[in-house]
């Protein structure tokens, strides 16, 4: 592709655009973004071009002025684990950090479309967590009461209430009887494609770089500094480097030299045919680790558990897609003759308290986000504000508690339990 | 689906026969250690993309615990031996080393 640095600002999406082109064959659309070659020296660089490194380019340009941005990516935009999950947004939480960064990042999306100019589908159709144990049952009572002083609004709903927002589920499995659900109101799904490609385009119009299938080869440094990286497309010199790598964050660590306490895992989702409109409500089942919710073209959308050991193959195993859809068959019996069409699998790094690492490293210069583990998409905004606050001004309140050194300090963040395992 | 032999009773077992216990070959912090040796010990796991030995409980067979090294980045697995060992026994270095010419064990490294 050649360097289009210096090609036409971006055109507004609007009605009229959209007129203006139906009426000329559709022949007038640029592209959403450029493609330059790298420049020699930027103010800041960040690796990792998913929705957490956007978002972080993004609120680096848009709130504090830094647009001498690259953002540089080993594979294609949005093709990790933005283009992977589940696209589930909530923000029920039960700790105060956690409540606080996740609920930033659901306000940030409800306004996000106006915000990029660029339609990411936000869909706050509704979120139950079904509790489907007196263990949940108490644990999300609990969480109720948490995300009450925290001014987060979640409520708890019975059975019959449950069974009213989702008509296709059934409440009286044997083995999995629906006791109440975790209900907030609030909670959807957006279009996760659209979410990346949206901060792209605003970050390309600030004028930053966005450099595709460049794979970081070294992290340089002097004097415990960071000064740049060494790239399959050459050196690039840079002030401030943040890693926002999600799984692969260790082995981007070990090239600047320090470790994290994170390890990766396989997280799988897969997606049935489509079918008509039957369910507007996105439903976790915790317990069996299986999520449902229907997609826009109808496609029935199904998240699944972690495989339970190190990986990094993007794949999952075949027995926890099994179990997953095996428990969901029981809970949601209609789905049981639908055939699967895709199955796929994302590298997600799991900290030991659940809980993101937004923090300085050991290294001068260089910040790191990652420890989202199986429920990034729905932070990615107010992520990207907090990392951009911490690199701009060294230090953030939303971030402040995410600390990498919490975990020898004993300051854990605990979501293992509130987000029941997976989020 | 990962196969891993069974050192102890003799089977390739698959996955759902087995439960992953993370990483092996863990030095035990104790009273008098710092914060960090107890952070390292606690949190700080080995993540490689690559090479990585780690420990199986053959649950749903002999319940035995038994260690094994196996590639993260491919599955393949080098070679599996007793729990009761302080470090990969020859041939599994071996077989390791035939495919990452450069992998050194971790006390030697």
């Amino acid at each position: 592709m050649t360097n289009t640095r210096d090609s036409v600002p971006m055109k507004r999406y609007s009605v009229f655009a959209v007129a203006r082109e139906g009426l000329r064959y559709h022949t007038g659309w640029g592209r959403a973004w450029r493609s330059p070659a790298p420049k020699k020296k930027y103010d800041v660089i960040i690796v990792g071009a998913g929705g957490h490194g956007l978002a972080t380019a993004y609120y680096l340009g848009k709130n504090y002025g830094i647009t001498n941005v690259a953002i540089i990516e080993k594979g294609w935009l949005g093709g990790g684990n933005t283009g992977r999950n589940t696209t589930i947004i909530r923000s029920n939480y039960l700790q105060d950090p956690s409540a606080a960064i996740y609920d930033k990042a659901l306000s940030l999306y409800e306004s996000l479309s106006q915000d990029l100019n660029y339609n990411i589908m936000f869909s706050p159709r509704g979120l139950i967590m079904l509790a489907q144990t007196h263990h949940e049952v108490r644990g999300y009572l609990r969480t109720v009461r948490a995300n009450e002083l925290q001014g987060v609004a979640t409520k708890w709903i019975n059975a019959e209430q449950v069974k009213e927002l989702c008509p296709i589920i059934n409440i009286d499995g044997p083995r999995y009887p629906v006791m109440g659900g975790l209900y907030q109101e609030r909670g959807g799904t957006a279009r996760h494609d659209a979410v990346a490609w949206g901060y792209a385009r605003a970050c390309s119009d600030m004028g930053m770089d966005i450099i595709q299938k460049c794979e970081v080869t070294d992290v340089r440094r002097e004097n415990g500094k960071v000064v740049g990286v060494s790239t399959t497309k050459g050196d690039i010199d840079c002030d401030k480097l943040g890693m926002v790598v999600a799984g692969h964050t260790s082995v981007l660590a070990e090239k600047a030299g320090f470790r994290l306490p994170i390890e990766s895992v396989a997280l799988q989702a897969l997606v049935s045919e489509p079918i008509k409109p039957c369910m507007d409500v996105v439903v976790m089942a915790n317990t069996v680790h299986g999520y449902l919710s229907q997609s826009d073209k109808g496609e029935m959308v199904i998240g699944g558990g972690t495989d339970s050991f190190n990986n990094y193959t993007q794949r999952g195993s075949f027995h926890h897609a099994e179990e997953t859809v095996r428990a969901l068959v029981e809970t949601f019996p209609m789905i049981s003759r639908l055939k699967m069409l895709r199955q796929w699998g994302g590298i997600v790094d799991m900290t030991g308290d659940r809980s993101p690492i937004i923090s300085k490293t050991p290294v001068d210069g260089i910040f790191v986000n990652c420890g989202w583990g199986t429920g990034g998409f729905k932070a990615i905004p107010g992520s990207g504000w907090a990392m951009a606050e911490l690199m701009a001004k060294g230090h953030s309140p939303l971030a402040e508690e995410f600390d990498m050194y919490r975990f020898r300090e004993g300051k854990f963040i605990d979501e293992s339990v509130a987000a029941g395992v997976a989020h | 689906m990962l196969i891993l032999h069974c050192p102890y009773c003799g089977i390739d077992a698959e996955e759902t026969e087995l439960a992953a216990g993370g990483e092996a070959h863990l030095k035990r912090a104790t009273v008098g250690d710092s914060d960090a040796a107890f952070e390292e010990y606690l949190f700080m796991r080995e993540n490689k993309k690559g090479v990585h030995l780690e420990r199986w409980r053959h649950a749903y067979g002999c319940g035995k615990w038994f260690l094994a090294a196996r590639d993260t980045a491919t599955l393949e697995v080098y070679g599996t031996y007793p729990a009761q060992t302080q470090e990969p026994p020859q041939e599994v270095k071996d077989a390791i080393r035939a495919k990452h010419p450069g992998w050194a064990w971790k006390e030697n490294a």
